[in-house]
């Protein structure tokens, strides 16, 4: 296979960055096997570290540069939960800290040439889904017992519409956690995918490989926002989910 | 089925990914495995270190500010009154000096009004005096006329018919001519 694309004239593998390998040897993985992957989030642990804790040990009154930057995570975090779960949702304040700074981190870390991108597995992304999707389920059940059902029938709504809008509900419920991972999944991949192809390119086209490297430059910037963006998606649906089980029938 | 698929993702290491290395399973036990020990690393350093730190930072960055605008409303009273307290004692000075004023002007129109008084006082005395003299030389004046005419009268007719020289009756016609 590796024949057939080298013969092609380009070397355009975009989804080698996406394989996980282990990172002393080169034999098969047990669970517990430190990988690439591991790596990386080992570098976002150190670099929540940096910027939460020794960015902020300070204690500044007039904050330097890193204590403003997470002074900005924090306001940023708790005013999201503020404003759409009220002070019930400040309860999981450190959860959905970790969870934004995780994501965000991944997905920043992920931009740097070489790195591996944490946030584009599946395996992660369903796994915090399912995680958020679950705890949502299990609190808003312990919450508000039978009372959490009201979350799928929605009394602002005309009555003969109930049923069948709670049909609609009862899916997209079940549906949450399949779109809150594909799509921070999805945003990852492609970027990350289309700048290796770009690279691919210019790999093979000489003195014209300027294009390809302009296209990368665009791609990279767009990716930039993106992973903000999608950090930032991640974190407020989780909330919006997270409003749920606070005050069901609150739609 | 899970050796085979933990077989197949280790044959990949070291080839080139061939559709998407994502949905490879068999590590899918690794990867939760430190995404697990991640999450609890970072949840830990987060809950326990960075948010109660950023919140007493800001905490306290509130209270420093809520004292300062508090002081600064303090101050900004303490001039409102200062400046009152000046505008009052301007204001009593001017008063206390309008009083004086008055004062000194009652006084000076209360020795004016005594010298006024006196002076008017001489001067009626002292026309008084002269009319009383006017009248008295007017007196004379006219006792004088009569006698002088009475003379002369006497003298006249003395002169051209010295035998009807009746000094009595040329008196007694010459006062009734006088008076006439």
């Amino acid at each position: 296979m590796a024949a057939e694309h080298a013969d092609s004239g380009f070397n355009i593998f975009p989804m080698d960055q996406f394989v996980i390998r282990p990172l002393f040897g080169n034999h098969g993985m047990t669970w517990y096997t430190p990988t690439n992957q591991a790596l990386w989030m080992g570098i976002a642990i150190v670099a929540v570290v940096l910027l939460l804790v020794i960015g902020t040990r300070g204690r500044a009154l007039v904050p330097s540069r890193t204590q403003s930057i997470a002074e900005v995570f924090y306001g940023f975090t708790y005013k999201m939960i503020e404003d759409i779960n009220g002070k019930a949702g400040l309860k999981y304040f450190p959860v959905i800290m970790t969870l934004f700074t995780f994501v965000v981190f991944a997905n920043i870390l992920g931009l740097l040439p070489y790195s591996f991108t944490v946030t584009s597995q599946a395996a992660v992304t369903v796994f915090l889904a399912l995680a958020v999707f679950l705890s949502v389920t299990i609190i808003g059940l312990v919450k508000n017992g039978p009372g959490f059902l009201k979350v799928f029938w929605i009394s602002s709504a005309p009555l003969p519409l109930r049923p069948i809008l709670a049909i609609i509900e009862v899916i997209s419920y079940f549906v949450r956690p399949v779109s809150h991972s594909i799509r921070l999944m999805g945003n990852m991949m492609a970027g990350h995918a289309v700048i290796m192809v770009f690279a691919g390119f210019a790999g093979a086209l000489g003195i014209f490989a300027v294009f390809p490297v302009v296209a990368i430059m665009a791609v990279y910037g767009l990716e930039v926002i993106v992973a903000f963006i999608q950090a930032y998606v991640f974190a407020i649906l989780t909330v919006i989910y997270m409003n749920d089980a606070l005050h069901p029938g609150g739609h | 089925m899970a050796s085979e698929q933990l077989m197949a993702g280790a044959g990949q290491i070291g080839e080139h990914a061939e559709g998407m290395p994502q949905l490879d399973f068999a590590n899918y036990p690794n990867q939760w495995f430190w995404l697990v020990v991640t999450l609890l690393v970072l949840y830990v350093v987060i809950s326990r270190i960075a948010l109660p730190r950023i919140a007493s930072v800001l905490a306290e960055r509130q209270g420093a500010i809520a004292r300062d605008i508090e002081q600064a409303e303090t101050l900004k009273r303490q001039a409102v009154e200062a400046e009152e307290a000046y505008k009052k004692a301007l204001a009593d000075a001017r008063a206390e000096a309008g009083r004086i004023v008055a004062e000194a002007k009652a006084d000076i129109q209360k020795e004016l009004d005594i010298a006024t008084e006196a002076a008017e006082a001489e001067i009626a005395a002292k026309s008084n005096e002269s009319e009383l003299r006017i009248a008295e030389i007017r007196k004379g004046a006219l006792d004088s006329i009569e006698a002088v005419a009475r003379d002369t009268a006497g003298e006249i007719v003395k002169a051209i018919m010295p035998v009807a020289a009746d000094q009595k009756a040329i008196d007694a016609a010459v006062t009734a001519k006088l008076k006439g």
